[in-house]
């Protein structure tokens, strides 16, 4: 049988240090809010750890998610640790095209039964023919990937809550996956696109550990997804000291203001960027001077106006409350008028 | 639909309204209503004056009555004044009345918001304690500590939610917009319509005892 390369093998070939490494371990362990001593267990594990068999399906998807992974601008422990498990099927990335991909899909799900990994981006439209591969609908080879799967991480807003596809009207009737898998565990890894590092440091636990991380009430790890931007942001001393940039090219824009007025949605989202922050730390959404659109969140395509401030009313404008101040007018001057005339009738009938 | 756009979308927008309907048929029901002119003779030539200056000299207690309502005098004027401010000088409520109205105007630093919402908060506690305290003097019903509970709930969410305390951010958000559309439905039909009457009811006083030659 041939030599299978470990993780260990992978990382050496390409240069990458034990010092590198064990850094990003003991990162990963620590923003997992693991014990101290599961960073060396998890580089040891990692680097012993034969290729695991896991499957991508990509849906209605922009492929913006395996964008942000694999076009990091340097190779990282993040892009190596994803091509290392990503061969057995992958419409963008793999080599193999037409029905020698979709016969290696099979092969991997028959001779790895309970224990590959289904990760899918995109979501599944319920008109299935709006979306199919191979002639396959999204939704049947959903349901057949994951009947032998361990678990399925959904990386991406698309496959957690639906995302953009979802968004009104919803021409295709999409919806997440968690909408058609019911009976395996199934992690949401939400972002559009998500933190390389927090698709990374879930399938890294998994892989060393044997077991997902703790969720939140959305089905997202709470190590990624625990914190409030708002809560995080270092714009925030700017939001209580009342600064504001009113629009991008004001002077609050230039001296770095919050940009809560300007449709930040940082309030209401929940995610690691604004301390994690993107390739390799150096910069989110919010200091790059844009704010917030919420992504990590259901129905952020439909939560108001990329512009329009959390604190909008979402109502459309006011001629439903013009219309109620006229009813309203009617109706008091009516009974008004209803009970001086019945007064007037008491009256006459006392003086009859 | 989440909770939060539940209350920010129709909740909200339902309350409102109600709160407008509601205003306008009270005070048109009321006004339209008006008792017949009395045919007798002023006894002061400047009575319909003297009338409507009892609008500004009754915001203040007469001297002889000071020592006695000093209390709850100046809590009811931090609690109106700083409750008046939070509702129109901080952004995100700002915020909301431009996305309704379209009108704008420089809001308050948000800790300042703070500090003016918890002052807002203690007073209206100090006064339902003098309510507790004194039941002879106010005849306290139901309906009093209904309003109070349904006054006090905006302003401990909407502390809560800035401070990011209690629930989730966006869940506590929620909580304070929908207590505030409690509020709205609830404000036409209850004591609270007092915003709009007290002009009326002091006017109307001021009038009649003036007509009589009543010094007031």
């Amino acid at each position: 049988m041939a030599y299978e390369a470990t993780f260990g093998d992978v990382l050496r070939s390409q240069g990458v240090s034990r010092r590198a490494f064990l850094k990003f371990c003991s990162t990963t362990a620590s923003l997992l809010a693991l014990p101290a001593g599961t960073a060396t267990a998890m580089a040891e594990a990692l680097s012993e750890t034969r290729r695991p068999s896991v499957i991508w399906l990509s849906f209605q998807e922009c492929t913006g998610c395996t964008e942000a992974l694999t076009r990091s601008h340097a190779p990282t422990i993040e892009n190596l640790m994803f091509n290392f498990i990503s061969l057995d099927y992958h419409h963008t990335l793999q080599a193999a095209a037409g029905e020698a991909a979709e016969h290696a899909r099979e092969e991997a799900e028959r001779e790895n039964a309970g224990k590959y990994l289904v990760l899918v981006d995109g979501s599944v439209p319920m008109l299935e023919y709006c979306s199919t591969v191979a002639g396959i609908s999204n939704k049947a080879m959903l349901e057949d990937a994951c009947t032998n799967a361990a678990a399925v991480i959904n990386i991406g807003t698309c496959s957690a809550y639906g995302g953009i596809p979802v968004a009104k009207p919803n021409p295709t009737q999409a919806v997440p996956v968690g909408h058609i898998i019911k009976d395996k565990p199934i992690v949401n890894v939400p972002g559009c696109p998500p933190m390389p590092l927090a698709i990374t440091g879930v399938i890294a636990q998994y892989l060393t550990l044997g077991k997902l991380p703790e969720l939140d009430h959305l089905g997202r790890p709470v190590a990624f997804f625990g914190e409030n931007i708002h809560d995080r942001c270092y714009r925030r001393p700017f939001y209580d000291r009342g600064q504001f940039a009113e629009t991008f090219d004001d002077e609050g824009a230039r001296k770095g203001w919050c940009l809560y007025k300007l449709g930040c949605k940082a309030p209401v989202t929940y995610n690691a960027c604004a301390h994690l922050k993107w390739n390799n730390g150096v910069s989110f959404p919010i200091q790059s001077g844009h704010g917030c659109l919420g992504c990590s969140e259901p129905g952020f395509w439909d939560m108001g106006g990329v512009y329009e401030s959390v604190a909008t009313g979402k109502f459309g404008d006011g001629t439903r409350l013009g219309a109620a101040a006229l009813a309203g007018a009617a109706l008091g001057a009516g009974a008004a008028v209803l009970a001086r005339r019945k007064k007037a009738h008491v009256h006459e009938e006392d003086a009859g | 639909m989440s909770l939060l756009e539940f209350a920010r979308g129709p909740a909200i927008h339902a309350s409102l309204i109600i709160l407008v309907a509601g205003i306008f048929l009270r005070l048109l029901g009321v006004l339209v209503l008006t008792r017949g002119a009395d045919l007798s003779r002023p006894r002061d030539a400047f009575g319909n004056f003297k009338g409507y200056r009892t609008v500004f000299s009754r915001a203040w207690p007469s001297s002889e009555f000071t020592t006695t309502t000093i209390y709850q005098t100046v809590m009811a004027y931090v609690f109106h004044i700083s409750t008046l401010l939070v509702v129109v000088a901080i952004v995100p409520h700002i915020e909301f009345i431009t996305s309704l109205t379209g009108l704008s105007w420089p809001g308050l630093p948000n800790f300042i918001g703070v500090a003016l919402g918890t002052i807002a908060l203690a007073s209206l506690i100090a006064l339902i304690l003098r309510r507790l305290s004194n039941p002879a003097v106010y005849n306290s019903t139901l309906g009093d500590y209904v309003t109070w509970i349904i006054v006090a709930l905006p302003l401990l969410t909407g502390l809560m939610a800035f401070a990011h305390v209690g629930l989730r951010y966006e869940t506590m958000l929620a909580l304070h917009i929908l207590s505030a559309a409690l509020l709205f439905a609830y404000m036409p039909f209850s004591k609270l319509m007092h915003a709009f009457w007290f002009i009326f009811s002091r006017a109307q006083s001021g009038l009649a005892y003036a007509h009589k030659g009543v010094r007031i």
